[in-house]
């Protein structure tokens, strides 16, 4: 009785009304909730960008743009997708669920929280401002360098690469604030009796995205930063006329991108063998060799940056060490595959969208880590090098493997975020457009890759031109089936069939005991896990 | 009995809310340590490719002469380049394109540049080796390459280029490249 | 404007439709190999390929069956098993562990290992040396001389030949205005105004560096690819086998021209080779004999439009209006209005000569890649073109004399 009355003059202490109830909130699910939203609406402007190139790439001859504002967009597409769509989407989930699903009453450090977050729409507007300005022909725009920053065409570059690189920095910031108070609360907010070893896998899959992040991402500050005083106060970090080298900061920079890899992609392999047991109704298939794969890949992660440079000049025992190394993230990965194989296996399955996704999602993400293999190999990677072959290659494990992996995540704990079962017709119609135009959109780029299209290039020559038109009209389609799922989200949030609490059928962990939507304030006090 | 449960959680909370702060400051440790880390990689990246030849970069000091010792059983062609960057006024080439040296045998070979503004003009060359592996194994005695240059106008400059390739040189090296880029000095260091 | 586009996007696409021939020669894989380099790269790929599409297909497989079997619909219902043991699941776990294991460092990584080793043997046995130096947005090429096993095959020395690559595409057909036409001679963004010229079966090193940003040099059929580092040299090597015009592009992203930079490569036999270094040493011969005659405005004009459009125009803009604040306009700029020359007959500091030879930051120094008569004309096209009208005239000696 008395935790009753206590939880429900909580709610009303806490909860000030209108935006200021957003901007002050210390509350996991708000946060959380923001997080989703401000990474959905950043997924639509990446979006939005990529259609504009594609456009372009429909024929061949320039049509709608310039070169300079082409190289502007793609750079820009990729900053927003990786920085503001795909990571705080995985921290959106982070901070709704992982609070429930360790019986935590809320993050370790709620105020850090808000923090992390509110650095996100600065940065955002830091990143698109200077672009959304070219559009209407005000000042040079945004970094023309892609998203790797590399020297010295980013040191020759106009103030859209400042703006990019501050954008870079509060991003950094924010997605170490937002690790630092995850690994603390996975540490010291566990629910008594749950041990490390009896964590969720998408815990998991944080812990290690967390640590990860925190020790790559500074690096990635770094080298920004250095880029920053080559470019206005003297320095010579990158200039080889003062002893610098540009392929230092190919060096800095993958440090930290290769890793970010993972990052972006360990969250949902923490969520996807939750999904597969809850949809075949049978308890995953080995945890603790999940988890050990895990500590494995984020431990090569680190040491194999350069297979991103291999045309860049190694001497061949780098190349050789590199190849190696990186091939061998194919072998926690192959127990990875397994295990998600080996849950469905003689399950009793069903398919409802977040199951949907969960399938197509193994078998895309499958083509992407195999045609990574392949790339791994350093006198083939000559050609695909910067080919529309990495091209495809990158989107088949980030978009298949990170979006569509967030996807089903979503429709997965959406009826419990909510309280509303989502519009499953729509859902499937969602799933099944998104794949059909996704493979359609990128095997044509591995054949276009192959043929020898080189990649961040506006314009092409005509022997490119059918692949690129099919590629192009897919991505459309693509494109557009999107805004089904946002039609879909919304409408769920503002109402529909009631959840139950357990949602679905096979269900298992602390999240789904309690209620749909959970109250503002769950486990004030702490289950016990056996 | 109430009051005394609420307090024991709230000071329970309180001495959680302290660990947590204490477990963030310490991870905030992990993330100045790879800040550190980062600019770290910047002289560590130098020494790495020092010793290995990594990037084709070369000693920028000089090199003790070796002991005499010749190394007579192999030839080792040497090929020279160069190339002014943009907003220097100077022509400057090898006075020859390529030598046949042996592993160990200290060579003199020249460079010729010529200041055609009508200014005096600071220039700072940048030597490169390909193969890498063979980087660090071509030892300077004496380099032009070692400070900045300077030219009056219309002045023209032979200088020299005092070297050995040393005898650990792999044995599958037979020919390797010197490149000299001249940039522009004219933003001090 | 939206019913423009519309017009015009199914026009292209009735256009696809009904006539292939126009768009042709699409491909599933690597183009022709025409070096070992490239044939090795091909064979590795493909050995790659089938292996990751077998793993593919094994595993599909299973899930398929597994997802046609094990579902509810058809009331199958889920094995109960205990928690596996430790043991067990260890077990299980490892095999497709060993069997990535003898994939990736056994079937995989030995030929990828004699690949790799192949590919970087650049230092042994070449029989010429040749100079690429990228630059936004062309290539430079420089003959720097046979070998002596070079010479002693009987190789034609090429040396001291050099000059500048450009893209040869009309800018109508780039800029939209008209159609790409589809010439196989000289394909949409693929041909340049002067090819690269190796001899047939000559193992070619080549050193790769760059005046400004970095660039990469590739031709898909010759397997190689390096990226061009200012300051910093690098090489790679090719042997052509077979006697033909090999194209590619820059790879490396290096600014607004990028996409603009082809790579072109006649492989000619040894004997086409000899007549075609006898012909360009010819033409270097008759342009710095040009040099030393007296030219009439109109000439120099004529060829400084030329030469203007060719290498300056990407920039500075066939109108000279520039694209600023990267590019400066020509028209009515300080440096290309003032005196070139002072009192003492010397070009001045930050004049038009000291620029057009020298560069700085971005302009490129074309003081190593056009010759006399064409820095002449190209300034005096600059000050009498353009909107400008200074009405002095740089005759080829007074570069030649500049210069030296």
């Amino acid at each position: 009785m008395s935790t009753t009355t206590v939880a429900h003059h909580d709610e009303h202490a806490d909860h000030p009304t209108g935006i200021m109830r957003w901007l002050t909130t210390t509350n996991h699910k708000d946060i959380g909730t923001m997080y989703l939203t401000f990474a959905l609406i950043m997924f639509l402007v990446g979006g939005a960008m990529i259609l504009g190139i594609r456009a372009e790439l429909f024929q061949p001859g320039l049509q709608l743009m310039k070169p300079d504002f082409f190289n502007q967009l793609i750079g820009v597409h990729a900053l927003v997708m990786i920085f503001a769509a795909l990571m705080p989407a995985a921290t959106g989930f982070a901070n709704w669920m992982i609070p429930l699903q360790i019986g935590a009453p809320d993050m370790a450090l709620p105020r850090l929280n808000n923090w992390g977050f509110w650095l996100l729409p600065p940065s955002a507007i830091l990143l698109t401002l200077p672009f959304t300005l070219a559009l209407f022909g005000i000042g040079d725009g945004a970094l023309a360098t892609g998203w790797t920053f590399y020297p010295p065409l980013s040191v020759q570059g106009g103030i859209g690469v400042d703006f990019a690189i501050f954008a870079v920095h509060l991003l950094g910031i924010s997605s170490v604030l937002g690790s630092i108070n995850i690994i603390v609360t996975l540490f010291n907010m566990r629910a008594p009796g749950m041990t490390l070893m009896k964590m969720p896998m998408f815990a998991w899959g944080w812990l290690i995205t967390a640590f990860l992040l925190i020790a790559t991402i500074p690096v990635l500050a770094g080298a920004v930063t250095m880029l920053l005083t080559d470019r206005h106060f003297g320095t010579h970090f990158f200039d080889a006329a003062g002893g610098g080298d540009p392929i230092l900061f190919q060096h800095l920079f993958w440090f930290f991108g290769h890793p970010e890899v993972y990052i972006l992609l360990l969250p949902v392999w923490g969520f996807i063998p939750q999904i597969l047991q809850t949809f075949s109704r049978k308890p995953m298939y080995g945890y603790k060799a999940q988890v050990y794969a895990f500590w494995g890949i984020g431990a090569l992660s680190v040491v194999v940056w350069a297979h991103h440079f291999f045309t860049a000049g190694l001497p061949v025992p780098a190349l050789l060490y590199f190849m190696y190394s990186t091939m061998a993230i194919s072998l926690p990965l192959a127990v990875l595959f397994f295990c998600w194989i080996k849950t469905m296996w003689k399950g009793s399955m069903s398919f409802e969208t977040p199951m949907l996704f969960t399938v197509g999602w193994i078998i895309l993400f499958g083509i992407g880590g195999l045609t990574g293999l392949v790339l791994a190999d350093v006198a083939a990677d000559a050609q695909y090098h910067n080919s529309y072959f990495v091209v495809a290659h990158f989107h088949y494990t980030l978009f298949a493997g990170g979006i569509m992996g967030i996807m089903a995540g979503v429709y997965y704990w959406l009826p419990k975020m909510t309280g509303h079962m989502y519009n499953e017709k729509l859902g499937k119609l969602h799933f099944w457009l998104t794949a059909i135009s996704f493979n359609l959109t990128f095997i044509p780029q591995f054949f276009l890759g192959l043929a020898g299209m080189p990649r961040r290039i506006p314009d092409y020559a005509l022997q490119f031109a059918e692949f690129n038109m099919i590629s192009s009209i897919a991505a459309f389609v693509l494109g557009l089936s999107q805004l089904l799922f946002v039609y879909n989200v919304i409408s769920t949030i503002r109402g529909g069939q009631k959840a139950t609490d357990k949602v679905w059928e096979g269900a298992e962990g602390l999240e789904w005991t309690l209620p749909s939507p959970p109250p503002y304030h769950s486990f004030t006090e702490q289950p016990v896990v056996k | 009995m109430v009051t005394e449960s609420n307090e024991n959680e709230i000071s329970l909370t309180e001495r959680r809310n302290l660990a947590n702060k204490k477990l963030g400051l310490k991870m905030l440790w992990i993330v100045a340590g790879s800040l550190v880390f980062a600019f770290a990689l910047v002289p560590l990246y130098d020494v790495l490719c020092a010793m290995t030849g990594l990037n084709g970069k070369t000693v920028t000091s000089a090199s003790a002469t070796s002991s005499n010792k010749v190394d007579t059983t192999r030839w080792v062609t040497v090929q020279f380049t160069s190339s002014v960057m943009p907003g220097l006024g100077w022509n400057f080439y090898p006075k020859q394109s390529s030598i046949k040296v042996r592993p160990g045998q200290v060579e003199t070979v020249l460079f010729e540049a010529k200041n055609i503004t009508s200014q005096v003009v600071a220039g700072q060359a940048i030597p490169s080796v390909t193969p890498g592996q063979a980087a660090a194994h071509l030892q300077k005695i004496e380099c032009f390459c070692f400070q900045r240059q300077e030219l009056k106008p219309g002045e023209t400059k032979v200088m020299p280029l005092r070297f050995f390739v040393s005898r650990d040189l792999p044995e599958d090296v037979k020919e390797m490249t010197l490149s000299y880029s001249f940039f522009s000095a004219k933003e001090k260091e | 404007m939206l019913k423009q586009s519309i017009k015009k996007l199914s026009f292209c696409l009735l256009f696809l439709l009904t006539s292939p021939q126009v768009y042709a020669d699409y491909s599933w894989n690597f183009p022709e190999p025409v070096t070992p380099m490239a044939l090795d790269t091909l064979h590795v790929h493909n050995k790659f390929m089938i292996i990751v599409a077998l793993i593919f297909i094994v595993v599909l497989a299973i899930m398929i069956y597994s997802l046609i079997k094990h579902r509810k619909s058809v009331g199958y219902k889920p094995v109960t098993d205990k928690a596996p043991s430790t043991a067990i699941e260890i077990f299980w776990t490892l095999i497709p562990f060993a069997i990535l294991l003898v994939i990736d460092f056994v079937i995989m990584g030995i030929p990828a290992y004699h690949s790799v080793v192949m590919m970087e043997d650049t230092r042994n046995e070449s029989d010429m040396v040749i100079k690429v130096t990228g630059s936004q947005w062309r290539w430079q090429y420089e003959y720097l001389g046979n070998t002596e096993k070079g010479e002693k095959a009987g190789l034609e020395e090429a040396k001291g030949i050099k000059f500048l690559s450009n893209l040869s595409t009309p800018q109508e057909q780039m800029d939209g205005t008209i159609t790409p036409v589809n010439d196989p001679q000289k394909p949409y963004l693929l041909d340049v105004d002067n090819r690269l010229v190796l001899p047939v079966g000559a193992k070619v090193r080549i050193l790769m560096t760059s005046s400004d940003v970095l660039h990469n040099w590739w031709v898909p059929q010759f397997g190689s690819s390096r990226l061009a580092v200012p300051g910093f040299i690098r090489e790679t090597w090719v042997q052509i086998d077979k006697a033909g015009t090999y194209r590619g592009q820059c790879k490396e992203l290096c600014g607004k021209g990028h996409g603009y930079m082809p790579v072109v490569v006649d492989a000619l036999p040894k004997e086409e080779y000899k007549t075609w270094v006898a012909a360009k040493q010819a033409e270097i011969a008759a342009a710095t004999a040009g040099s030393d005659k007296e030219w009439s405005k109109e000439d120099l004009m004529a060829q400084g439009k030329t030469v203007y459009e060719k290498n300056c125009a990407v920039c500075h803009q066939a109108s000279g209006a520039g694209l600023p604040p990267a590019f400066p306009a020509l028209t009515g700029s300080k440096v290309a209005t003032s005196p070139i020359f002072g009192a003492d007959g010397k070009y001045l500091p930050d004049s038009h000569m000291d620029r057009v030879l020298n560069g700085i930051r971005v302009m490129p120094a074309w003081k190593g890649t056009l010759n006399d008569t064409e820095i002449a004309a190209v300034i005096t096209y600059e000050r009498n073109a353009l909107g400008n009208s200074v009405g002095d005239i740089i005759q080829p000696s007074q570069v030649k004399a500049a210069r030296q």
